[in-house]
């Protein structure tokens, strides 16, 4: 709440709140300050006219890479809540309430689907469901999409999203850090490709594990993607950040991510990589031919 | 030998009204020497009063109070870790990459008669080491120092010993721009690819991912009163509480202590601590940590790389699963 929001009555505040847009059928664009029509918003990948990434829900992601359909895996079950925690509200609440919200278990999709006709499992996160945050359900399925990789030797693609990890599983959410890097070892002892597409946020735990031990890390433009949070930070050296600091250009630039990737070309760029480490023909029709 | 604490916790004010009381009575029977009202026996009372309350004390810290001390400033460090269990100790630095880190303190040595490498946080003492070490947060550098030790080990077929003491990983600009994701998370991978047996202690505190980075070991060990946790008590309370001070709320219900962690099969061992903490008797703490990693070790020597990586993966796949409750 800011000090407007404190001295005005809370009717009156309600109606400059309130989107005199019906159901939000317009989004503001973050960058450009442009209002965007939703219509127009779908039909450009949720990407803004000014080059801003909406995020996306899992689904709308994997509608976005696969070819065509795809199959979805079920989520491992968990033990459930076994620290019993609470803050404000107890932690089994918090989680009901994500599951109603998103309609799904936890913080992940599980799902093998073609990319430019190569046959890939890929694992999205979800940054709606309580911020994407890496607990014991969010670890166990990216082990199960490293297994499935594995069983079927696809390759595996991650689509990263999360705040870091899940305070209210404790140490057991720590502990998907080394968990999940035995998934990426599996992907690497069978020869698989294990890539990572960061999206907006990807911060904390999950850019300390999983996130930065890609075979090829593409990320998409103007995510967030750190370590620390930057309130953290700002508190610790006790000076403004740079521009543009922890967006994925700034770890382009300095040598953390292999390329920064319009969602457009996202399936194209996945492809050709996958193809050439599967060491499958090329999808370029001009192949030149070889030398007489 | 025990040491004279000179730094009270605030839950320990009673006894440092005690101790101080004794000193004083001490005190004025030594001024007045042969004069002197005889008191030996109001200190002995006082003393053993002194003791059974730190002794109480002790046996039932909350979280926030292990959190204390954990991180109490005379608490053993890597150095006193080192100077009590390691000889012809040599120290080596660097990441080869970009600088030293002194957050993190490695090198080659003898622990017991076996030749290791070991590492650790070291949180400094004083001021001017504290600043040198940073106060045991970690950059990349000493993150990719530690992962260019355990290459070390695994090619001279050598055990590694961790001990683990940090807050967490140092959040800066720098640490940012030059990667502090990819090189904690390169070293706790190095940790589980490793072909040697690796153990490590949590001697204060385990912070997050600097810890996790040297921490992914065959068998994980706590001292006592030390904590082990996924964000500090205090960064828990402000985001989730929206309260720093709410940090005692945080640090229960996070379940950081070696009791707790015991219990959710996340550590192996807890090493008991002498009355009154680790800082209160450092010798007999080295020296108990010393005997654990010795029993561990003993247990691992003579595995092959591929046992060794399998049982180490098996130990970490194995969090979590085990708090199934049993199907139906």
């Amino acid at each position: 709440m800011n000090w407007l929001s404190k001295l005005t009555p809370p009717g009156v505040s309600r109606m400059f709140d309130k989107r005199d847009t019906p159901e939000n059928l317009w989004m503001k664009c973050p960058v450009s300050g442009e209002m965007v029509f939703h219509k127009d918003l779908e039909a450009a990948l949720h990407v803004t006219p000014a080059g801003h990434h909406v995020r996306i829900n899992p689904e709308t992601r994997l509608r976005y890479t696969f070819d065509a359909t795809w199959e979805e895996i079920a989520l491992p079950e968990v033990a459930k809540d076994p620290l019993k925690f609470r803050d404000d509200k107890p932690y089994s609440s918090r989680l009901a309430a994500a599951r109603k919200k998103t309609g799904r278990e936890d913080a992940m999709v599980i799902s093998v689907g073609r990319i430019q006709g190569i046959e890939t499992t890929v694992l999205v996160q979800d940054f709606s469901f309580m911020g994407g945050s890496l607990g014991m359900a969010a670890g166990e399925s990216f082990l199960k999409a490293a297994e499935t990789a594995v069983e079927r030797r696809t390759p595996l693609v991650v689509f990263t999203a999360a705040g870091g990890a899940r305070m209210q599983e404790g140490c057991l959410s720590l502990m998907q850090m080394p968990r999940t890097t035995i998934g990426v070892e599996m992907m690497r002892e069978a020869k698989l490709p294990y890539i990572v597409v960061l999206t907006d946020p990807t911060t904390g735990g999950v850019t300390a594990s999983y996130a930065m031990l890609g075979d090829v890390h593409l990320a998409e433009p103007g995510a967030l993607i750190g370590f620390a949070g930057q309130r953290v930070i700002e508190q610790t050296i006790r000076e403004k950040l740079p521009e543009g600091f922890q967006r994925a250009e700034y770890l382009l630039e300095k040598g953390m991510v292999d390329r920064v990737v319009h969602r457009r070309d996202l399936p194209k760029v996945l492809g050709n990589v996958l193809r050439t480490l599967m060491k499958r023909p090329a999808a370029s029709a001009n192949v030149p031919a070889p030398a007489a | 030998m025990s040491n004279p604490t000179r730094t009270y916790l605030d839950f320990e004010r009673p006894i440092a009204e005690l101790d101080a009381k004794i000193e004083e009575l001490q005190s004025v029977s030594e001024r007045n020497g042969e004069d002197a009202p005889d008191v030996a026996d109001e200190v002995a009372k006082l003393r053993q009063k002194s003791a059974t309350q730190l002794k109480n004390l002790y046996a039932k810290l909350d979280p926030w109070q292990k959190t204390m001390v954990a991180r109490h400033p005379e608490r053993p460090h890597l150095k006193d870790f080192l100077a009590g269990l390691i000889t012809d100790f040599e120290e080596l630095s660097g990441d080869r990459r970009f600088s030293e880190d002194h957050a993190i303190v490695g090198g080659l040595g003898r622990f017991r008669g076996r030749a290791v490498v070991v590492m650790g946080h070291e949180k400094g003492h004083d001021t001017q080491t504290r600043l040198k070490h940073n106060f045991g947060m970690a950059r990349p550098e000493g993150y990719r120092k530690a992962a260019r030790l355990m290459d070390l080990a695994d090619k001279f077929g050598l055990p590694v010993l961790t001990f683990v003491d940090t807050a967490g990983a140092y959040p800066g600009v720098g640490a940012e721009e030059r990667g502090q994701s990819e090189a904690i998370a390169r070293s706790t991978e190095r940790c589980l690819t490793l072909g040697t047996p690796i153990i490590s202690v949590i001697t204060g505190e385990g912070g997050s991912g600097g810890a996790v980075a040297l921490a992914s070991a065959n068998t994980v060990m706590m001292l006592e009163h030390s904590i082990y946790s996924v964000i500090s008590p205090e960064g828990c309370a402000s985001i989730l509480w929206r309260d720093g001070a709410k940090a005692r709320d945080a640090a229960i219900a996070m379940k950081i202590t070696a009791q707790d962690l015991i219990g959710l099969k996340i550590i192996d061992k807890i090493i008991p601590e002498p009355v009154g903490g680790a800082h209160r008797d450092r010798d007999a703490t080295i020296k108990a940590v010393g005997d654990a990693m010795e029993e561990n070790l003993s247990s691992l020597e003579g595995l092959d790389p591929a046992t060794l990586r399998r049982k180490r993966r098996e130990r970490f796949l194995a969090i979590g699963r085990s708090l199934m409750e049993p199907a139906a």
